[in-house]
Order: C-alpha cells, then sequence, then structure tokens
C-alpha cells in the first residue's frame, strides 16, 4: 500500500472507467488522458485499464509502505524517489519505505502514476475511477490516505525500458491545440455565422476548465432556435453551448443528459490534448467527417 | 423516425416514446442483434453511443418498431412519501388548489421513468399533465435533503442525494434510490411504472 503525503491540487485514482451506465445517470469517468495511463501501466507491467494516480498541475507525494515499482507518464513532471531524481516516464523500483514525489509539471496539467499490480481499492460498478460529478468511486486524494496495491504478476516484471512513446522526450506542448469537430447533433439550433466562427476562430481555454468539461472563452455562438432543449443524452467530446454561447467541450465526468444544445462532437483521439492544456492555451477547430 | 449522428460512434434517435424505444433497444442488444455500449434515453430521444458501424446501426433500428409500453414494465413501483415539503403550498397555488388537492393529484397519478441523468439515481417520472407544469425555483437552494421529492416542469423527481437544486419539494421519502451493490443499482430504471402513495409521518 501507500500513504499519501501530499496530495496536490486534485489527485485522483483512475482507471479506464465505468461505461455502460449512463441510461442510470452515472457517467463513465477514468483517465482524461487514457493512452498516457496505458502506457504508465505497460511500463510496470499492468494491463492498459490498471488503476493509477492522475495528478493536476503540482504532482503528488506518497511513501510506499511496500516494495514496488512505479512510472510516471503524462504531463512532463520532476521524479524523486527519497529526493534522488529518476527519469520521468520510465519504470523504476521503490523501496519499502521511500518516498515518492512527483513535482509540478513543466508542461502538461495531468500526469499519471501506474504502481506494479495496480491501485487495488474497491470497484464501485466495475471501475475504481473517481467521479467528480457524481462521488461515485474513492474520494480525492487527502494526506494520510491509503492506497491498497495490488498483487504484480511476475511475467509483468519491468525491464526497465521505456516503451515508445512519441509524446516523451518531445519539447513542451505548443500554446495552440488543434481539434477535429464533427458537426451535430444540434447544429441546426446556430446561425451559419456561429458555426463558421466555431471552426474559424480560436478559442481559449478557461480556467475553470476540469474534469467535467474544457471550457472554452471566445466568439460567443448565436442560436436561431432559442428555448431549452428537451434533454437528451450527451456522449464524451460533446461540444455543449449553455445560454452564454460560450462552447464546453465533455470530458470524463460529464453529466448523462443535457438540455443545452451540442453543437458538434470533439474527435475522441484529440480529448487527451485539451485534457493536458493549460488554461490560456487557444484552441481550434478542425471540420472533419 | 429522425436519426442524428453524433460524433463517428453514436446516434440520437428522435423518437415518439423514449421508455418504449428504450425497452425494445435494450431487449435487441441482450439479443446479441445490436451492439452499443450506451442506451440513454432522452426526454424524446434515445442515444446510441459505443457504436462501431453507425449508418448499419441506423439501417437496423429504421426497421424496428417498440413493443407496446405494457409488455416492457411488469408490475409498478410503489415509493411511499411523506407530503410535508417546503413548496407544497407554492404548488398548490400554481395549481390553483390546496395541499390537499396537490397531495391527492400526485397520489392518484401512475408516472413512469422517462430517462434518467443529473446525478446516479435521479429519474425523471411523467405522467403529469403539461398544464401542471410548474417552473422551476428562480434561485435553486443550495443544499436539497437526499429523498426529496421534488416537481420541475410536468416531472416528479427525487433527489438520491443530498445535492443543490431547484426543483419545488412537495415532500420525503426514505428508500434507497441507488446503491451501487445492487444490480441495477438504480431502483428506478427508464420504463419503471411508478406510484407515490401517502405514507404516514
Amino acid at each position: 500500500m501507500i500513504e499519501v503525503i501530499r496530495s496536490g491540487l486534485l489527485t485522483t485514482v483512475q482507471d479506464l472507467g465505468r461505461p455502460g451506465y449512463a441510461h442510470l445517470g452515472v457517467a463513465r469517468s477514468g483517465a482524461l488522458d487514457a493512452p498516457a495511463l496505458a502506457r504508465a501501466n505497460r511500463l510496470v507491467g499492468n494491463p492498459d485499464g490498471a488503476a493509477g494516480l492522475e495528478t493536476t498541475l503540482n504532482g503528488v507525494t506518497f511513501r510506499a509502505e511496500v516494495r514496488t515499482t512505479v512510472a510516471v507518464t503524462g504531463a512532463h513532471s520532476p521524479v524523486r524517489v527519497d529526493s534522488e531524481p529518476v527519469p520521468f516516464g520510465t519504470a523504476f523500483p521503490v523501496p519499502a519505505g521511500a518516498v515518492v514525489q512527483i513535482g509540478a509539471a513543466q508542461s502538461g496539467v495531468r500526469a499519471y502514476v501506474a504502481f506494479a499490480g495496480g491501485v487495488s481499492v474497491a470497484a464501485v460498478l466495475g471501475s475504481r475511477s473517481t467521479d467528480t460529478l457524481s462521488g461515485l468511486g474513492p474520494p480525492p486524494l487527502r494526506p494520510g490516505f491509503v492506497l491498497p496495491l495490488g498483487r504484480s504478476s511476475p511475467a509483468g516484471l519491468p525491464s526497465g525500458d521505456r516503451v515508445p512513446d512519441e509524446r516523451l522526450g518531445e519539447p513542451a506542448p505548443t500554446d495552440e491545440v488543434m481539434v477535429r469537430l464533427r458537426f451535430g447533433p444540434r447544429h441546426d439550433w446556430f446561425s451559419v455565422t456561429a458555426r463558421d466562427a466555431l471552426v474559424e476562430h480560436p478559442y481559449t481555454l478557461s480556467v475553470k476548465s476540469n474534469r467535467v468539461g474544457a471550457r472554452l472563452a471566445g466568439t460567443a455562438l448565436s442560436r436561431t432556435i432559442a428555448g431549452e432543449l428537451p434533454s437528451e443524452g450527451i456522449v464524451l467530446g460533446a461540444v455543449q453551448v449553455p445560454a452564454d454561447g460560450q462552447p464546453l467541450v465533455f470530458l470524463a465526468d460529464h453529466p448523462t443528459t443535457g438540455g443545452y444544445p451540442v453543437i458538434g462532437v470533439a474527435e475522441a483521439a484529440d480529448l487527451p490534448l485539451l485534457a493536458q492544456a493549460r488554461p490560456g492555451t487557444s484552441v481550434r477547430f478542425a471540420p472533419w467527417t | 423516425m429522425r436519426v442524428r449522428p453524433v460524433g463517428a460512434h453514436a446516434l440520437l434517435l428522435e423518437v415518439d416514446d423514449p421508455p418504449a424505444w428504450f425497452t425494445e433497444l435494450w431487449r435487441r442488444r441482450a439479443a446479441g442483434e445490436l451492439a452499443a455500449v450506451e442506451i440513454v434515453p432522452g426526454a424524446r430521444t434515445v442515444l446510441l453511443d459505443g457504436l462501431a458501424d453507425p449508418p448499419t446501426t441506423a439501417e437496423l433500428v429504421r426497421a424496428l418498431s417498440p413493443s407496446a409500453p405494457a409488455e416492457v414494465t411488469a408490475g409498478i413501483t410503489e415509493i411511499g412519501v411523506e407530503y410535508d415539503g417546503e413548496d407544497l403550498a407554492a404548488v398548490a397555488e400554481l395549481w390553483g388548489t390546496d395541499s390537499r388537492g396537490v397531495v391527492d393529484r400526485l397520489t392518484t397519478t401512475e408516472f413512469h421513468v422517462a430517462f434518467c441523468g443529473f446525478t446516479p439515481g435521479w429519474a425523471y417520472m411523467a405522467g403529469l399533465p403539461e398544464e401542471l407544469a410548474v417552473p422551476r425555483l428562480a434561485t435553486p437552494r443550495s443544499r436539497v435533503p437526499a429523498g426529496s421529492v421534488a416537481l420541475a416542469d410536468a416531472y416528479a423527481g427525487i433527489y438520491p442525494n443530498a445535492s443543490p437544486g431547484g426543483w419545488r419539494l412537495v415532500g420525503h421519502t426514505d428508500v434507497r434510490l441507488f446503491d451501487p451493490d445492487r444490480d441495477p443499482p438504480a431502483l428506478l430504471i427508464p420504463g419503471t411504472r411508478v406510484r407515490l402513495p401517502e405514507r404516514p409521518a
């Protein structure tokens, strides 16, 4: 098990979420940058979907109560074991009793911490993920929390090799993110001018963004149909436009139904870029079919 | 039926009777005829998400028609309610009756779960006529206790957990609406028929 010493801005347990319950109002949840979690898991010999930690901007510090193997991916961050630096993006051994510090991210927002055997808190509806909207799953970490670790498979003992990772070693992400967008299902609630504006004008990622959604600020999108849309199901990546006309891209903890029109849907493969973009980053939508 | 594409892997079906369609699509999925990760009814729609091939699924659903709702749900879920909500008198005024009149109407209405959302276990229960639709509170309460029975538009709903809320409170119940260790975890799933009889204080 591990004991949390410093929990950071927001550190939660995440796996690949709990799809299949949206009809009961249960969000999918899960890691916002799922490919990064999968890479961390592979480094320590876990299946891609094993539960790890997702940090926000300033990392996490914990003590390993037992010997384990750890890897950190996602937002590029300094990592130390008992004050000794260890490389980011590589599996490293952690002796029993050692303190692991993941520091403030140099770029990106969310770092992923995988442990050999995974974090083995009780699963809720098939997932160990924290859903920040509904509170399902374990609560966000606090100092003093103790998290159990699962048993690692002998076959999965890490070699210490880096997995091929096109995003490791890259320079800091650019200050602009391109997100592919398919219009619909409610693009016909908006003026042609608004539809054009969405793909022609840059938007700025708002500091109010969280695990529920990436909030954007920019050209307000005006509607041709006023009034409330009868509530309907929402998908991951839906670009919803509330009354103020500022679009919001729904991420993993999104509500399952909503009454604001969805002008388009962002390509799922581009959502990790949004999740790793810092407030102030320019976001551009590219029409896609 | 109109079928609207939603992103790369989902379809939004605009249908007349979403709960009946939900049940039909659920049955088709169980029979292996439909591969969807999520089947999510809304007020006038059903969303199919996690589709490998949306155009093929669109063809499939266009050829379907839902079974009669009567076949769909056997039995009625009864939830005993103590009608002591803070907004009971205000709802009575909106309805042009007194508190007793509101309770009589709610206890004799057969509701059905139209769709879920907002929070796990929350069910939008239809059954009241449109003329009894009530507006949400102009200023939502910062905390509504778990088990509160409330109205907004022409829907009834029950708060599964304490949360902020703008619905008008007419009573409360002790029934547990959501339990992750139960199967299904929600007491009220789309299509469920519900009565809200009065429970003595």
